[in-house]
């Protein structure tokens, strides 16, 4: 079983210090050696901004891609072999805006992976812009009257596109952040955790302080997470007092479920050296 | 004003005469071409396909191809197919019998029938009347809607009409009606199949009990000699490519004329123990078969040029990370949506060049239906031998047209995995998933190998796969990128694999250079030229990257004078030729009319330039 030692890389870590993904590599650590998982059965998969150095971060198998593709390469890797656990981490803009198209359905497919956004509400490696999440009025170069337009509520879309594990965390608390990925790694299914994640260095508004001001702990308020109403009167939740934690959770077939040929056996390990066409060939002659 | 000339010459402005068809060598020679039109939603496409099987049950050859538009009721769909005691490669530009189910089909078809032709139409339809007193074509009224629904009892089931015109067909060319009752009933359910087949019964009677027997165009059923042939599409044939190479996740997004092959992945996963998906788009699709080769699998996604301009990226991400994968692109007329359902060859560039940077990739284009099966499998082995995308570049034209093909051989197809490590690592040193190799293919763990960590990435990295922006090991990794077309293209040569095929004899007063579909109405107009007495030959080219200089120099060193053809507006075959022999070809014959070369005219072209 893996140790914390053994899932540090070579490389020198580059985030500013102070950054909110310290807290989520932190969390993610803890979470596999809970998890008592091997490293060479994990995956991540990361997308492309401050995010998606998670992948040389940790020591286990990685799939960098490009902006905004974590989720359709992660079922890829998922269909190809469910003995793999994987992991995405995308951003905020990775998988809000550029790859938005693939989150309601990677959710209601149920894939079952587990996704992580670093929610930053910026472009950081792009020095600072604004998001799909960012606030409305929040200042940027690209945005210098202001961003105009509300932003999206990652939270609510993802239960109303049939999510089965929906929670919030936040960079500041990793070890409130590790159990729910500990959670979302053991739900049989898709496993979705926005993670609130302060960028020191673009973020001016929404701050540790600001987070720390707002935030609750929806399990400490006797929230019933199986009632999908209630879970979605929460995520519209947003201002003085901010929720995180589980919003909603429930079992559903997983996508893997609804391919009979993959019962007990993997994609990957079929031997495809001896395929018999010929029955097809019959039908043709 | 010349210039201008030139400019619009296509093959439309040609007119075809009659004494064409005298030329044709196999006008006594059991030569036989019929033509069902009628509009969309009438069916016209399988009973095209169910009278074009009829005879190649018979031991006949056939080839049919389908016209249609891109709707889905009304408009002017027809299938054309050939059908001869030899094989056949494409259809003929004139046909011997119109199966009309409307009275477009005989308008816009009917100088395309030969002298002694003949034209099945619905008697009672007044519009379709048109006897032609002092012609030599035979009229074959019959009352199809009147019989499906007086006497079949089916007013609601008009698309029955074809069936009674089938059998009104089967008559007329005094070929055997039971060969087509076995496949209606192969074809439908129970009761359905039982209708049809008793419309085309009744259809059948009615020619033989009101028309003299005197079609001069009969079609005499054959012996088989060797195993059953097959009757297929060029989708069909590449989807039996990927199954038998042991794809195990096809992904792809709906998108004309590659729909084919997703219906065929998706109706056969789970006898082959595969899984097809239709995902949200292009970019998805290609994203996810990336993921699945990453983790091992052989995945291939397919599309057309719009599809494949949101794929670039991915593309180029298949190059970057070095994960095998297959892109089939079945080529439309563009630019954007352009013409949906009709065929082209604008895309040769295209996928040669797309995604930023450079990186390996292959571009195979089958030109018939063998090649669409053998290439798809050694398509897969390309890319996992040398870890990176190979795309095959197919149309609309071989993709939904028909053969009657012989079985493909099982015992020429290998697979081939390259460098793969399974189950566990035990080097002593730590495992890089891009160790700089002679070949720039690196041993290649499955994640989830015991003692090796895989890591992939889409940033430049080093050979562990973490992230680089190093010059030294920038300027490494490049060329050990690169490097792999040099090793792919030594195997091809120590292989002998054929990326380029010749037809006709070395002497010859010109040689044609092709790729792709062409390849089957380039090789019929050769025929009827050669029955001229002019003899001209044929270069296919069938890798088109990395490019087979040495073949076609030579090839065009040989030609006492070079011809380019392709459906293109702008020779991108003649710019290759251009870009890697540095010569010029002597002639351009395009066409982007949307529609395919045909023998004929095709041959008067090939004139021209003689
Ligand atoms: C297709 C594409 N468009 C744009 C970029 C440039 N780019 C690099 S990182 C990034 C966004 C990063 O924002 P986010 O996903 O929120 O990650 P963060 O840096 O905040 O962690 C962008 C747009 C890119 N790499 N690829
Ligand atoms: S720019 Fe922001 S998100 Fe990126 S490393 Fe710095 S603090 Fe973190
Ligand atoms: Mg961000």
């Amino acid at each position: 079983m893996v140790s914390l030692q053994d899932l540090n890389t070579s490389k020198k870590i580059t985030w500013c210090p102070g950054c909110g993904n310290f807290g989520i590599i932190a969390a993610f650590k803890g979470a596999l050696v809970e998890l008592g998982l091997e490293r060479e059965r994990v995956v991540v998969v990361s997308g492309i901004g401050c995010h998606g150095k998670m992948a040389d971060y940790v020591n286990v198998n990685s799939f960098h891609g490009i902006h905004g593709r974590v989720l359709p390469v992660a079922t890829g890797i998922k269909l190809a072999n469910s003995g793999l656990t994987v992991f995405g981490f995308s951003g905020d803009a990775d998988c809000y805006d550029e790859g938005w198209d693939h989150f309601c359905h990677a959710i209601r497919r149920n894939v079952d992976i587990t996704l992580i956004v670093h929610n930053n509400m910026v472009l950081g490696l792009t020095t600072g812009q604004t998001t799909a999440t960012s606030q409305t009025g929040f200042r940027t170069k690209s945005t210098p009257f202001g961003a105009a337009v509300p932003p999206l509520n990652p939270i609510a879309h993802a239960i109303v596109s049939h999510g089965t594990f929906v929670a919030r965390g936040f960079s500041g608390d990793p070890k409130h952040l590790q159990g729910l990925i500990v959670q979302a790694a053991r739900h049989r299914g898709f496993g979705y955790i926005d993670v609130f994640q302060p960028c020191v260095t673009f973020n001016y508004l929404n701050t540790y302080e600001w987070f720390r001001q707002r935030i609750y702990k929806l399990e400490e308020t006797g929230h019933d997470a199986g009632n999908r109403w209630k879970a979605l009167e929460k995520s519209f939740e947003w201002g003085d007092r901010i929720p995180i934690g589980i919003f909603y959770k429930e079992e559903r077939p997983t996508f893997n479920d609804n391919f009979p040929q993959l019962k007990d056996k993997t994609l990957e390990g079929m031997q495809i050296d001896k395929v018999n066409v010929d029955l097809i060939l019959q039908s043709m002659s | 004003m010349n210039a201008l000339v030139g400019f619009c010459k296509t093959e439309t402005s040609l007119i075809i005469d009659t004494t064409m068809f005298n030329q044709w060598p196999d006008m006594e020679n059991g030569d036989f071409s019929f033509l069902i039109g009628g509009e969309a939603g009438a069916g016209i496409a399988r009973a095209g396909f169910l009278f074009a099987k009829a005879c190649m049950r018979g031991g006949l050859h056939v080839f049919g191809t389908n016209d249609y538009q891109s709707l889905i009721r009304g408009g002017h769909n027809f299938y054309v197919a050939r059908v001869s005691d030899r094989e056949v490669f494409s259809q003929m530009d004139f046909v011997h019998l119109i199966i009309a189910l409307n009275s477009e089909t005989v308008v816009l078809h009917r100088n395309k029938l030969v002298p002694n032709g003949g034209v099945i139409y619905d008697k009672d339809d007044l519009s379709q009347t048109r006897e032609e007193p002092n012609s030599s074509v035979k009229f074959y009224p019959v009352p199809m809607r009147r019989i499906v629904i007086e006497e079949l009892k089916e007013p609601h089931n008009l698309i029955i009409m074809n069936s009674v015109a089938l059998g009104a067909a089967t008559a007329v060319t005094d070929y055997d009606l039971n060969l087509l009752a076995e496949l209606l009933k192969e074809t439908f359910k129970p009761e359905i199949a039982e209708t049809n087949i008793k419309a085309a019964r009744i259809g059948y009677n009615y020619i033989k009990e009101h028309f003299e027997a005197n079609f001069e165009h009969k079609l005499r059923k054959m012996a088989q000699t060797k195993s059953p042939r097959i009757f297929l599409n060029g989708n069909e044939a590449v989807g039996l490519g990927a199954l038998k190479a042991g794809c195990k996740l096809y992904v792809s997004y709906p998108m004309t004329p590659t729909t084919g092959l997703l219906h065929f992945m998706a109706s056969n996963e789970r006898d082959f123990n595969m899984v097809t998906i239709q995902p949200e788009g292009e970019i998805a699709a290609i994203n996810m078969a990336i993921g699945a080769a990453y983790a091992g699998v052989r995945a291939m996604t397919a599309t057309s040029g719009g599809g494949f301009c949101l794929m670039s990226e991915g593309l180029g991400m298949s190059g970057m990370t070095e994960t095998p994968i297959v892109v089939m692109v079945g080529q439309r007329p563009g630019p954007s949506t352009g013409l949906p359902t009709y065929t082209a060859q604008g895309d040769l560039r295209f996928v040669i060049h797309a995604s930023q940077g450079e990186f390996p990739r292959i571009v195979i284009a089958p030109g018939d239906f063998e090649e669409c099966f053998y290439e798809t499998v050694r398509a897969f082995n390309w890319a996992e031998k040398y870890q990176l995308p190979v795309i095959l570049l197919t149309d609309k034209y071989v993709l939904e047209s028909e053969v009657s093909a012989e079985r493909f051989d099982m015992d020429k197809v290998t697979i081939e995995r390259g460098l793969v490590i399974r189950d566990s690592y035990t080097e002593s040193r730590v495992y890089g998933r891009y160790e700089v190799t002679e070949t720039g293919a690196s041993p290649r763990a499955i994640p989830s190998t015991a003692g090796a960590i895989v890591r992939a990435n889409s940033d430049e990295h080093d050979e562990f796969g973490l992230v680089t922006e190093d010059p030294a090991v920038t300027t490494t990794m490049c060329e050990k990128r690169m490097r792999k077309l040099y090793y792919v293209k030594r195997e091809i040569e120590e292989r002998n694999i054929e990326t380029t095929k010749f037809y006709g004899s070395e002497e010859a007063e010109a040689t044609i250079i092709s790729w792709g579909s062409t390849k089957g109405p380039i090789k019929e107009a050769l025929r009827l030229l050669s029955a001229e007495g002019k003899n001209v030959n044929f270069l296919q080219i069938l890798y088109l990257h990395p490019f087979p200089k040495a073949k076609v120099e030579e090839a065009m060193n040989k030609a006492r004078k070079t011809a380019v053809v392709e459906n293109n507006n702008t020779s991108q075959l003649s710019s290759l030729i251009r870009d890697h022999v540095l010569r010029k070809v002597d002639h351009k014959i395009l066409k982007y009319d949307g529609r395919p070369f045909s023998p004929i005219m095709l041959a008067e072209r090939i004139k021209e330039v003689l």
